[in-house]
């Protein structure tokens, strides 16, 4: 509980920290924040309630698009842009959980990837409002709460990313420790047994999926403010898989997955992508491969897998 | 039809898992605070007639009636509300939880508080931060039945609670189950060792092949077992005609 306590505010102290050790990533720094929270909101469904989605995507891009097209057409206002991308992504999460939740695993994975490849076909058959495969153009966000204009440095693009994630981090936090997130817990590790204790589980897993749809529709809605642009792209049957891999990379269901899992996966892309650009998707397969054998929690295991190590070494 | 003061009915209740049935016109009633034997051998549907009762089979005919309720159709998470608290014979523990997690999980507020439980089962207050799978099976089936406890259950389902514990577990257990019955929790026993489960039930009843072949007073079967006997004897020898055949 104490080591937990700590974790949490390093990962807190690590957020406001990287613009101090980092000043010239910043850039990169709302990236990785944004994918972290991504990858952190696909946990709450792969990590805790134990359902394997391809789908993710669909809800990532729903936001970016509802808070892009909210600021082409509506206001301008990074924070309601943010709160409508999460409610589109929410509303989205409702109505494909009655159906998606009905089933598990192959079937469940299947409907899933169904549903990023309906709403890519919607977002570019819909060119007159999303772009299409061109994309959608035109955003221009006024500054964060009236007075932080986004500037070239990425200073305020990365304070409002990592502020974003720090409070979805708190939300996600006290939202596993509780008894719901327990709840989610029991059902990854015996569903009928959840039943008997009077969880009704269908409405459990469904609420776990609004609230994970949501905090993704907010990554979504980050990346179209801080990029000004929402590419076809980002509601993807591939980029699904690479939030997926992020979160594997990290270690699903360990609170911290998404922290270390996202930030490597960007690392390694960036520096293979330089150093061997015809290749580079091989070596994130070996490192896949890698983690898989050697760490089959993910980084985060092999982390604390060390760290009792080197406990046990001392004591 | 059931009495007003039941607690649990079964008419004529047929059900099993998909197309299969396991059971076969099982009729019985539990008053509240009544305790309730149910004998045999493996296999002749002890643990489908407690999940039956708990809402985990598929039924096929008859009626389920808790307290009020007519529960025949009602998913297993709404009976467990109207109080119905089941020990699996596999006591499914969750490795990922701690001792302190499970008995909160599914908690509702009662007298069964999680100190209240620690009372009653010290051995899982030493080790309440401790996960599922790092307990011994002795406290393993505490936790079961603690964690079934949280829910302030009126009536409690324990499929084989002994099988694979030490005696002195065993004891332990048999002094609970009678602590939880004197507050008026009712109890239906799915048991083997029909001597231990006679002694701490009013009533009993004798399944075999899913129909229930014997319904007498325990203490009466304690008396004269030799209807009891016998029963178990013809199951036997209908499960030996069956592998032979």
């Amino acid at each position: 509980m104490r080591t937990t306590r700590a974790l949490d505010g390093l990962v807190l102290a690590g957020l406001a920290a990287f613009p101090m050790l980092a000043p010239g990533s910043l850039d990169l720094g709302a990236r990785m924040a944004i994918l972290v929270l991504c990858a952190m909101s696909l946990d709450l469904l792969v990590g805790y309630c134990g359902l394997i989605t391809l789908g993710h995507a669909a809800f990532f891009g729903a936001g970016a698009y509802a808070a892009g097209i909210f600021a082409v057409r509506a206001s301008a206002d990074p924070v309601a842009g943010l709160v409508v991308g999460g409610a589109a992504a929410a509303l989205l999460g409702l109505l494909s959980g009655v159906v998606l939740l009905r089933s598990r695993r192959l079937t469940l994975i299947m409907l899933s990837l169904a549903t990023v490849l309906i709403v890519q076909e919607a977002a570019n058959r819909w060119g007159g409002v999303t772009g299409g495969a061109d994309g959608l153009q035109g955003i221009a966000m006024s500054p964060l709460l009236g007075r932080f204009a986004f500037d070239l440095s990425g200073r305020v693009a990365y304070v409002y990313a990592a502020t974003t994630l720090a409070f979805a981090f708190l939300m996600f936090r006290s939202l596993v420790d509780s008894r719901f997130g327990q709840s989610l817990v029991g059902i990854r590790e015996n569903e009928a047994r959840m039943h008997a204790l009077g969880t009704p589980v269908g409405a459990r897993l469904r609420t776990a999926f609004v609230i994970s749809a949501a905090l993704a529709g907010v990554a979504g809605a980050l990346q179209a403010q801080v990029t000004e642009f929402v590419a076809l792209n980002a509601v993807s049957v591939e980029f699904s898989g690479e939030i997926l891999i992020m979160l594997i990379l990290g270690g699903a269901g360990r609170r911290y997955g998404a922290f270390l899992g996202a930030p490597v996966y960007v690392f390694m892309q960036d520096y293979l992508a330089r150093e061997d650009p015809a290749n580079w998707y091989l070596w994130i397969g070996l490192m896949l491969l890698a983690i898989v054998f050697l760490a089959p929690g993910g980084l985060t295991a092999g982390v604390a897998a060390i760290a009792r190590r080197i406990r046990g070494r001392r004591s | 039809m059931p009495a007003m003061s039941d607690l649990l009915t079964l008419e004529r209740v047929t059900a099993g898992y998909g197309a299969t049935v396991i059971l076969d016109e099982v009729s019985l009633s539990l008053g509240r605070g009544a305790a309730l034997a149910v004998l045999g051998r493996n296999g002749v549907g002890k643990t489908t007639l407690m999940r039956t009762i708990a809402g985990q089979t598929d039924l096929h005919g008859g009626r389920v009636t808790i307290g009020d309720r007519d529960a025949g159709r009602m998913p297993a998470w709404m009976r467990a509300r109207l109080g119905v608290g089941y020990v699996p014979q596999e006591r499914e523990i969750f490795p990922s939880l701690t001792v302190l997690e499970h008995l909160d999980v599914g908690a509702r507020a009662g007298a069964w508080t999680t100190e209240a439980l620690f009372e009653l089962f010290p051995a899982l207050a030493n080790r309440r931060r401790h996960f599922g799978t790092q307990l011994s099976g002795g406290e393993q089936q505490m936790l079961a039945v603690a964690r079934a406890l949280a829910l302030q259950p009126a009536l409690l389902l324990l499929d084989e609670p002994f099988e694979g514990l030490a005696p002195a577990v065993v004891h332990t257990l048999v002094d609970v189950f009678g602590a939880v019955r004197r507050t008026g929790v009712s109890i239906v026993l799915a048991e083997q060792h029909a001597r231990l489960a006679l002694g701490m039930t009013d009533e009993a009843i004798a399944l075999v092949r899913g129909r229930v072949v014997l319904r007498a007073p325990s203490r009466e079967l304690l008396e004269r077992p030799a209807p009891l006997e016998e029963v178990l004897a013809v199951q036997q020898r209908v499960q030996s005609s069956d592998s032979r055949g």
